[in-house]
């Protein structure tokens, strides 16, 4: 049984069509991975499940929930239950690395503070900055600014954890701890969505693997027939690409 | 002329003159303190208005645009002769210095709307975004995530635009209202020399700025290296 179904979904970015009718079902524990060229709509189906690049057509539907992306509400409510994790990291730059993860628990989500301090601890000890608590995001590499973004994402509790590029941004030599924290995850059981161009990586947590051009679905299915046997030339044409370099 | 001036200024700075002279720069401090912040305050909220996107708000939002617009280009005194001939059409009996306060109200808030807005402006839109994710309203995004940023690139036009709103408030001498400049016309009306008299107002407008302008360097400072505690 699905948690989340997407199905038909269409955004755009003024006159331009970004995303052409996707579906896509999410069951829990599912990791699945979005490959495709820029521009063909990976990020945006993430930002639009969010509702910051709200769709235009088509529908969500969280745990039998229908979202309804022009009713605040609504749209509070699944942003609840998600959480985005940004190429740009994001973190905000006024607040230490401690209050970074601990301002939407506490402030948000009206949790008691020493609760959500301990978690918060523990969250960044697993990503391996236990020892930066009190840094601010400008003296922290980018690798371990998107670490701390991540433990930010899993201190809301999401039941599904998006991830846009997070490696993008990233020196070649910062990406593997980042790479590492997501694997821990996706170990634990973590449900992800996640959009990369690290092919390795995709491979090797994903359970699906998406193909995506010109925002459209153009194939998936799970990592070693996309990458190994892809059945449509698009496809076909990427992953040899890719994989040449 | 050193001679004259050694000679006035006993006569000058009498018991009498010199509580005019306090009770005038008085009057330009209350009008600076009004405009400055009902100032901030309505320049906020217009600016907050402006983050706004809701239909239901749209009309608001364009008056807000309209307001700033206008006010921040006419000039000082016309603005105060509207507001003077607005309310004697009223028939309200309203005091002068009622009408000079309204005034630098309205100027006040329309210049520091937009330099509010430049503040918020300045913010990254991602921050936003990752606010807005975390399930932020806008007011506690602003609250928690933006106005903490923006203040630093806020203060510095805030405060030279303060400083330089205690100069117009000379204006509403031509309503009548006993500020720093009437009072320096009246005493020269009286027969003291000028030199004696607008010097004592230029001493008397400078120590109600100095301050000011050093508060406000203080707050930058202290709001700049706030985020660097040990640094």
């Amino acid at each position: 049984m699905p948690r989340l179904v997407i199905a038909g979904l269409e955004a755009c970015y003024g006159s331009l069509k970004v995303l052409d009718g996707i579906d896509l079902d999410v069951a829990s524990g599912d990791v699945i991975g979005l490959i495709g060229p820029s521009g063909s709509g990976k990020s945006t189906i993430l930002r639009s499940l969010v509702g910051l690049t709200p769709p235009t057509a088509g529908s969500v539907e969280i745990d039998g929930d229908n979202v309804d992306y022009k009713d605040a509400a609504s749209v509070a409510r699944l942003r609840d239950r998600l959480a985005i994790v940004f190429q740009q990291y994001n973190l905000f730059q006024n607040m230490s690395v401690l209050q970074n993860v601990m301002i939407a628990p506490t402030k948000i989500k009206k949790r008691p503070s020493a609760e959500v301090e301990e978690e918060a601890r523990a969250l960044l000890a697993k990503v391996g900055l236990g020892d930066k608590l009190d840094r601010y995001p400008d003296e922290l590499s980018g690798g371990q600014q998107q670490r701390v973004a991540i433990a930010r994402a899993l201190a809301l509790r999401p039941e599904i954890l998006l991830l846009d590029e997070v490696t993008a941004a990233l020196d070649p030599e910062l990406v593997s701890e980042v790479l590492d924290t997501i694997r821990v995850l996706a170990r634990e059981g973590m449900t992800m969505l996640i959009v990369s161009h690290e092919m390795g990586f995709i491979r090797e947590v994903s359970r699906e693997v998406v193909f995506m051009d010109a925002g459209r679905i153009v194939e998936r299915g799970p990592p070693s027939r996309i990458f190994d046997a892809p059945t449509e030339p698009r496809t076909r044409d990427f992953v040899s690409k890719i994989l040449r370099h | 002329m050193w001679e004259r001036l050694v000679e006035e200024a006993p006569s000058f700075f009498s018991y009498y003159n010199v509580i005019f002279l306090l009770k005038a720069a008085l009057a330009t401090v209350a009008l600076s303190a009004i405009g400055c912040l009902l100032g901030v305050l309505f320049g906020t909220l217009l600016a907050l208005l402006r983050l706004t996107s809701a239909a239901v708000v749209a009309p608001f939002r364009w008056l807000g645009i309209l307001y700033t617009e206008i006010f921040r280009r006419i000039p000082f005194l016309v603005t105060l002769m509207l507001v003077f001939f607005a309310v004697q059409l009223s028939g309200n009996d309203l005091p002068m210095f009622g009408v000079a306060a309204v005034s630098v109200t309205l100027i006040a808030s329309a210049f520091l709307a937009e330099i509010v807005r430049a503040g918020f402006e300045s913010v990254h839109r991602n921050q936003w975004d990752a606010a807005a994710a975390m399930n932020f309203g806008m007011l506690d995004t602003v609250r928690y995530v933006i106005l903490p940023q923006a203040w630093r690139i806020i203060l510095p036009p805030a405060f030279g635009f303060f400083v330089l709103f205690i100069k117009d408030t000379a204006l509403a001498s031509q309503i009548g209202v006993i500020e720093l400049t009437f009072a320096g016309k009246v005493l020269n009306n009286k027969g003291f020399s000028a030199v004696l008299v607008f010097g004592t107002i230029l001493v008397a407008y400078f120590s109600v700025s100095w301050p000011l302008s050093r508060l406000g360097k203080h707050l930058e400072f202290r709001l700049a290296s706030s985020r660097h505690r040990r640094s």
